[in-house]
């Protein structure tokens, strides 16, 4: 058994970019994640396996830091909660532009504006859509245990650098708030230079040589054909995680005659709803993304046979049940079921939504 | 097993303290735990909850509308969670600054004089584990020594030298819980 631990939510952030070998954390407090930098702040990984952790002076200035560490190549992260992340949106999107990896956490909090500090999923769209301009996507990670906080870190790091392209982990407070049980990861050494410069060096800026031409980590390229055909890359990258990198998790569906759609604490929130539907005996099943970019849409649509409808449920007005109904096509009944504003809905709820919308009560 | 707690006082009681070692408590009896605490702009003097779940499968939902105990340390907090107990579960309190007593008929009432006895002891700080002590009397969920186990694990361990006084606050809670009703 390795090394059990209870502990919050964004403390494991921290500790497992420590132990996966991260270079760099830059980053700007706000609730509901501060702990994640008040962590690396305690721990002092500078000490232990060189780690460098950063209080910049703002998110833009935190954002823009990434860039940089992760135009060298590094394995560098910032975390924030929703008002942060979309101070960051104009990095988020220069760094897939240039084609950089990086892990970008959102704690989400109730919106808009400064909104509340008290949990949300209201950043949907911000994630999955867009936040910033242009034809980018991010490769979004939606942990629904104080574990998965732990594993995504690591996973966060792997996809983003194989494809080059920054993933986000999208959380929300009630996931970087709660402790619960954890196994940590074993530590992994920080790569070396002669490592970085073996898997990154026909474009991370590791020291120009005599035997290549200069690295330039950028996003401008005034020649539109030019740019066409780089846009055309990035799409056929996106194509690439659709067919690769989906993930989801099927719980009782086996015999559901319904099914909640919900990720990160709405799914487990869903899990709990299942147990009191299934005592009144509504065969209900949950289907959980994992990825909310790529999105398991063929996972929803395999299930269209067996469902008579179903609930997407999201603490939000209603941004993933777009997704869901898109892979649905019209086929079966698709409703959302959200509360907001940093309000939680309880289990008893949900499965009162489930009945009402499907099951005439 | 599973049992779904709710530790609900005021801020400064050690309310989520005293939820992180029991389940910290859980955790050395190999189960599944969680331990969601309310946290907003609430401060010292404020209300304090924290939902901890110990369960020998995984765990669902760390937010719940409905418990299987109550631990009540507050008036604020027995008008906000009293309704909440499941029918047949449990409800624990300190009578200490109570104004209205639980009225309930379908659930076990227990109450525990964890103020009264904590200053009796001399040291405000035992006031948790004197009601944590009442708590595993009346649901003996987690073993004394799995307690024992994880009050070394989620204290520092400049603060070990105080375990016996805990331990000794556990035994004084076992010894003064009272029935008010029981089902």
């Amino acid at each position: 058994m390795g090394d059990i631990r209870l502990m919050k939510g964004n403390e494991v952030i921290a500790e497992a970019a420590i132990r996966c070998g991260c270079d760099g954390y830059f980053g700007y407090p706000i609730t509901p994640q501060s702990e994640i930098m008040e962590t690396l702040m305690i721990r002092r990984p500078e000490l232990e396996t060189g780690m460098v952790v950063v209080q910049a002076e703002s998110e833009v200035a935190a954002i823009n830091m990434v860039y940089g560490g992760a135009s060298c190549g590094k394995k560098v992260m910032t975390s924030s909660s929703s008002p942060g992340i979309s101070l960051k949106a104009e990095g988020i999107t220069y760094l897939a532009g240039a084609e950089l990896p990086a892990l970008i956490v959102n704690i989400v909090r109730g919106g808009p504006g400064l909104g509340t500090i008290q949990p949300a999923q209201s950043d949907y769209f911000q994630a999955v859509k867009g936040g910033g301009h242009g034809d980018y996507k991010l490769i979004v990670l939606a942990p629904a245990s104080v574990q998965e906080m732990n594993d995504f870190v690591d996973l966060g790091f792997e996809l983003s650098h194989k494809y080059l392209n920054p993933a986000m982990i999208l959380s929300d407070g009630v996931i970087g708030q709660m402790m619960e049980k954890v196994e940590l990861s074993e530590f992994k050494p920080r790569w070396t230079e002669e490592e970085i410069i073996a898997k990154s060096g026909t474009w991370a800026t590791t020291g120009k040589t005599a035997d290549r031409e200069r690295n330039i980590s950028t996003s401008l390229d005034l020649d539109s054909a030019k740019q066409e055909v780089f846009n055309h890359k990035l799409q056929a990258k996106y194509r690439a995680m659709e067919e690769n990198e989906v993930r989801f998790e099927k719980i009782d569906c086996d015999d559901a005659d319904y099914l909640f759609v919900a990720y990160g604490s709405s799914a487990r929130i869903c899990q709990k709803a299942i147990e009191l539907a299934r005592e009144k005996g509504i065969k209900v099943g949950l289907l959980r993304p994992i990825t909310l970019f790529p999105y398991p849409t063929k996972a929803i649509q395999e299930m269209l046979g067996q469902v008579k409808g179903i609930l997407s449920v999201e603490m939000s007005a209603g941004q993933m049940v777009e997704d869901v109904r898109l892979a649905v096509n019209g086929k079966v009944p698709v409703e959302h079921y959200g509360r907001y504003g940093g309000i939680i809905p309880t289990p008893d709820e949900v499965v009162e939504a489930l009945e009402q919308n499907f099951l005439g009560e | 097993m599973t049992e779904e707690i709710i530790i609900a006082g005021f801020g400064g009681q050690g309310v989520l303290s005293m939820g992180k070692i029991l389940a910290y408590s859980g955790i050395m009896q190999d189960q599944e735990v969680s331990w969601m605490p309310s946290y907003g702009p609430e401060m010292r003097g404020g209300t304090a909850n924290v939902t901890v779940i110990l369960s020998d499968n995984r765990i669902s939902s760390p937010v719940l509308k409905k418990f299987d105990t109550a631990i009540i340390l507050n008036q604020q907090s027995m008008d906000k969670f009293e309704a909440d107990v499941k029918p047949g579960g449990t409800l624990l309190y300190d009578p200490n600054g109570i104004t209205r007593h639980p009225e309930r008929t379908d659930i076990n009432i227990f109450r525990i004089p964890g103020a009264a006895l904590a200053t009796e002891m001399g040291n405000p700080k035992t006031f948790n584990m004197i009601i944590m002590g009442g708590f595993l009397k009346v649901k003996p969920i987690v073993k004394l020594e799995n307690v024992q186990r994880g009050l070394e694990k989620s204290l520092p361990e400049r603060h070990h030298k105080l375990i016996p006084l805990n331990i000794e606050a556990i035994q004084k809670g076992i010894e003064n819980v009272e029935t008010v009703l029981a089902l």
